[in-house]
């Protein structure tokens, strides 16, 4: 590809030949000799104390190696509070929480191990209801909550249910609702609903005779599992070693710490034997991280010209039996709350709640699919009272450059205009004022609809990104980076990066599973941030990498550094092209003239860290800059509905984003295909219910 | 109890002894070590574990491995050749129809299947012979552009006087 760049290109993913052929191994394709399979009891109750836990018999059924219950490891986890531990400890908090865990030689032996476990429950009174959980005097799922450890972001309410409350105080709600001449109110629910990777959640631990542990997971999160193992454990952090093979869907629900926690104690028990555990589809729906259900009210004042005045926005998020994760997807729906309108008075309430439900976490672009879910139909609503198009409304209130968003960000470079726009004219948006007409003859209405979005990372203000570019004796490129490939094209994206830096051909470059022994630091695959984060540390590692490269060819040539370049897997002078090599000469160091050598193996080192986030006051939620950036961007469609069945069939989808640059258009437009047919899934059809007694 | 079984695997007579219960997919799995069928749900729904036995696409969650015993499987491992991939393989390459992969293999063998019985497929044809395959990512789109054109690389393939 000499002369044209990569980036912009719609170069082969990666990781395609592995996954067309069947050579993709993921964590449940792994096996090891002497392995064990683990099997997990789980609670028959939302809620009850366990009385008595009697392993006994299931210990003595030959083949089985290990048992565990909660009390054997106390150890509390989690990655923003710390509130879980692998099994219930004398409580379970949820219908389907692990209770005991049994490591035998074959899954049929640990499953008639589960059988001979004895449980004894003393149920208490289930905490079910979201709104009658934040009432006063409702039956405490943590009691504790007060101890618990927590980053500084999140703000649990002791003695309460709650445990995260964000807020937002900016300007004036009571003047600007006293400035409006319409007040428009209602509320809205977004369900319980799971992330179905095609992959159920698998891993393998093995504690070996040296004090180590490692864990094959499918993980979105190597090192931040590394990282609350080691806090959680008190180990050193050279003791935990993760490593991630290919991950078969994550969309959040493989990030942090999950299942693999239940097999920690069964590997350390079972000393010296791999122990694999892969959730059954059952598990995978209930047992593993779920999107939180969400209820919130909504309040707008806006002016006869369609200028909103105020918002008033309570969300109440059903974070189920632990929220150590849960919480901070409270605080981005709280961030995020103003959508993509500048509205000058603003007061909002994220309240993430404990119920005796399965354990909330974070699911796609968490907080921000629930909150627009109610922002975008109340924006319809008050269009429709003030006469007005529901896309002109939306023109009047739109961020623009200089706006401030709900913390008070002033924004510059704002896409969503148009994208607004264009998403209109894509679907042949044409002005309306009121509900769709019944086609002559039939039972069915055609309409169209428009709504808008923005998100922004919801993470730790120092999430950081490092890469290794490493050079092999014949030209070849290690990219030692530790993002995930979990179907996005992390590989592909970050190797063309590294390619056109660095003056490679993309087929020449190898990047290998995440392994955090070996891997440059990564936080977590998640948050829409690998392309921008680890990206720019690839690009740094590359261009580090090329310079050792020049400095070699410099001396090589006899020429100045900058007369130097690379390109296409070749080192040469500018001004004279008959002096080049190709990068295999030069990768581990220059054979000068006279047979001496110079330099030395070519390793590129980058790094990269979102500088100059703010922390929210605490009071307000108000930061100059509270996260990395916004993204932009706005969908239509076009539906038929049925009004005998109320089948709803969607004809056409326009979607439109403010991508920035984009690395590779194939993968990047797969992305939003395969994001919309998810979210038209989850628009559609998808909930998860629980009965009078928690059951899914 | 044990059976002995002999199965015709990617071209090559396989003999093994199989309790009555295993699933053709744990046989393939874990006595074969052909990891490409994955599983998804184990009963029936995901289509992730899709091989074909007797050129006929099934749920090897669904199938026991004494049931396949006199047949004939191919699973993905088998579909490419020694001159190089599978048409529906290098189609699904090129159209990128693929992200994280998990449902990948079985997507290709209910393509092969579909190829097999009716070389040159409508569209819709295509979304009836993956409706059986789940997939979480892709949104299906490129799926059905991929299969479609491994069908016109089969065809023009053929008129050239290949195959």
């Amino acid at each position: 590809m000499a002369g044209e760049s990569y980036i912009g290109a719609c170069v082969v993913r990666k990781d395609a030949l592995e996954k067309v052929t069947g050579a993709a191994r993921y964590a449940g394709d792994l096996k090891f000799a002497r392995m064990l399979h683990a099997k997990l009891l789980r609670s028959k109750c939302a809620h009850a104390r366990l009385v008595r836990v009697d392993t006994s018999k299931a210990e003595m059924l030959p083949g089985v190696k290990a048992v565990v219950t909660g009390r054997d490891f106390p150890h509390r986890m989690g990655l923003y509070l710390v509130d879980r531990t692998p099994y219930a400890v004398d409580k379970v908090r949820y219908y389907g929480e692990p209770i005991a865990g049994v490591a035998a030689v074959s899954p049929e032996i640990a499953e008639e191990a589960l059988q001979l476990i004895e449980v004894e429950y003393e149920e208490l009174p289930p905490v079910l209801d979201l709104m009658e959980a934040v009432k006063p005097g409702a039956p405490l799922v943590h009691p504790e909550l007060h101890e618990y450890e927590h980053v500084p972001a999140i703000f649990p309410v002791p003695c309460t249910n709650i445990s995260n409350h964000f807020k937002i105080r900016k300007g004036d709600v009571e003047k600007g609702f006293a400035e409006a001449d319409l007040v428009v109110e209602d509320t809205y629910y977004c369900p319980h609903i799971q992330h179905s990777p095609l992959e159920t959640h698998a891993a393998i631990a093995l504690y070996d005779r040296e004090g180590k542990l490692t864990v094959w997971a499918s993980s979105q999160s190597p090192f931040a599992m590394r990282k609350i193992l080691s806090h959680s454990l008190k180990w050193p952090m050279d003791r935990i070693r993760v490593i991630g093979p290919y991950v078969g869907g994550g969309f959040g629900g493989k990030a942090g710490l999950n299942v693999e926690a239940t097999l920690v104690p069964l590997a350390i028990k079972a000393r010296n034997y791999p122990i694999k555990l892969v959730c059954t589809r059952e598990e995978e729906f209930r047992d593993t991280f779920v999107r939180q259900g969400m209820q919130c009210r909504l309040k707008t004042g806006v002016k006869r010209n369609g200028r909103i005045t105020a918002q008033e926005f309570e969300m109440y998020w059903d974070g189920g039996a632990y929220t150590e994760y849960g919480v901070n997807v409270t605080r981005a729906a709280g961030y995020s709350s103003a959508g993509v309108y500048d509205i000058p008075n603003m007061k909002t309430d994220s309240y993430c709640v404990y119920t005796n439900k399965p354990v909330g976490g974070p699911l796609r672009g968490f907080g921000h699919g629930e909150n627009h879910w109610a922002i975008e139909q109340h924006m319809d609503q008050i269009a429709h009272k003030l006469g007005m198009d529901p896309v002109e409304f939306r023109m009047i209130n739109l961020q623009r450059e200089g706006s401030t968003n709900a913390t008070g960000q002033v924004l510059h470079n704002v896409g969503i205009g148009k994208c607004l726009e264009e998403a209109a004219r894509l679907i042949g948006w044409t002005r309306v004022t009121r509900p769709g007409k019944v086609e002559p003859g039939t039972k069915k209405v055609r309409a169209k609809g428009i709504a808008c979005m923005t998100k922004a990372p919801a993470m730790p203000n120092d999430a950081a990104s490092s890469a290794i570019v490493k050079l092999n004796d014949d030209g070849t490129v290690l990219l030692n980076i530790s993002a995930q490939e979990l179907g996005q094209g992390a590989f592909t994206v970050l190797a063309q990066i590294c390619a056109e830096e660095l003056g490679v051909r993309y087929e020449d470059i190898r990047i290998h599973p995440v392994d955090t022994d070996h891997g440059a630091y990564e936080w977590q695959t998640v948050a829409s941030r690998i392309t921008y984060s680890t990206g720019r540390a690839v690009m740094e590692a590359a261009r580090d990498a090329k310079r050792q490269l020049i400095d070699h060819a410099s001396r090589y040539f006899g020429v100045r550094p900058e007369d130097v370049d690379v390109l296409a897997g070749e080192v040469f002078v500018k001004d004279d092209p008959e002096k080049r090599v190709p990068v295999s000469k030069l990768a581990l160091g220059a054979t000068l003239p006279d047979f001496s050598g110079y330099g030395g193996p070519v390793v590129g080192r980058g790094k990269f860290i979102p500088e100059g986030i703010v922390a929210m006051d605490a009071e307000t939620g108000q930061s100059p800059k509270p996260v990395a950036n916004w993204t932009y961007g706005a969908q239509a469609v076009e539906i038929e509905l049925d009004l005998e069945t109320g089948k709803v069939e969607v004809k056409k989808v326009a979607a439109v984003y403010d991508a920035g640059r984009v690395i590779n258009p194939a993968t990047a437009a797969a992305q939003v295909e395969g994001g919309v047919v998810q979210g038209l899934s989850i628009g559609l059809f998808e909930e998860m219910r629980f009965d009078e007694r928690g059951r899914l | 109890m044990v059976h002995e079984i002999r199965v015709k695997v990617n071209g090559e007579w396989v003999e093994a002894a199989v309790p009555s219960h295993k699933r053709l997919l744990d046989f393939l799995r874990e006595d074969l070590d052909l990891i490409g069928a994955k599983e998804g749900c184990g009963g029936g729904e995901c289509g992730a574990c899709t091989v074909l036995v007797n050129g006929e696409p099934i749920n090897a969650c669904l199938v026991l491995a004494v049931e396949a015993d006199g047949q004939e499987i191919l699973t993905v491992e088998g579909l490419a050749r020694e001159d190089g991939l599978d048409p529906i393989q290098e189609a699904f390459i090129e159209n990128a129809a693929l992200q994280c992969g998990y449902c990948i293999p079985g997507m290709v063998m209910s393509a092969k299947a579909l190829l097999l019985r009716n070389p040159q497929p409508a569209r819709d044809e295509v979304v009836e012979a993956i409706a059986g395959n789940l997939c979480r990512c892709t949104g299906y789109a490129r799926v059905v552009d991929a299969i479609m054109q491994a069908a016109a690389a089969g065809q023009a393939s053929k008129s050239r006087g290949g195959e």
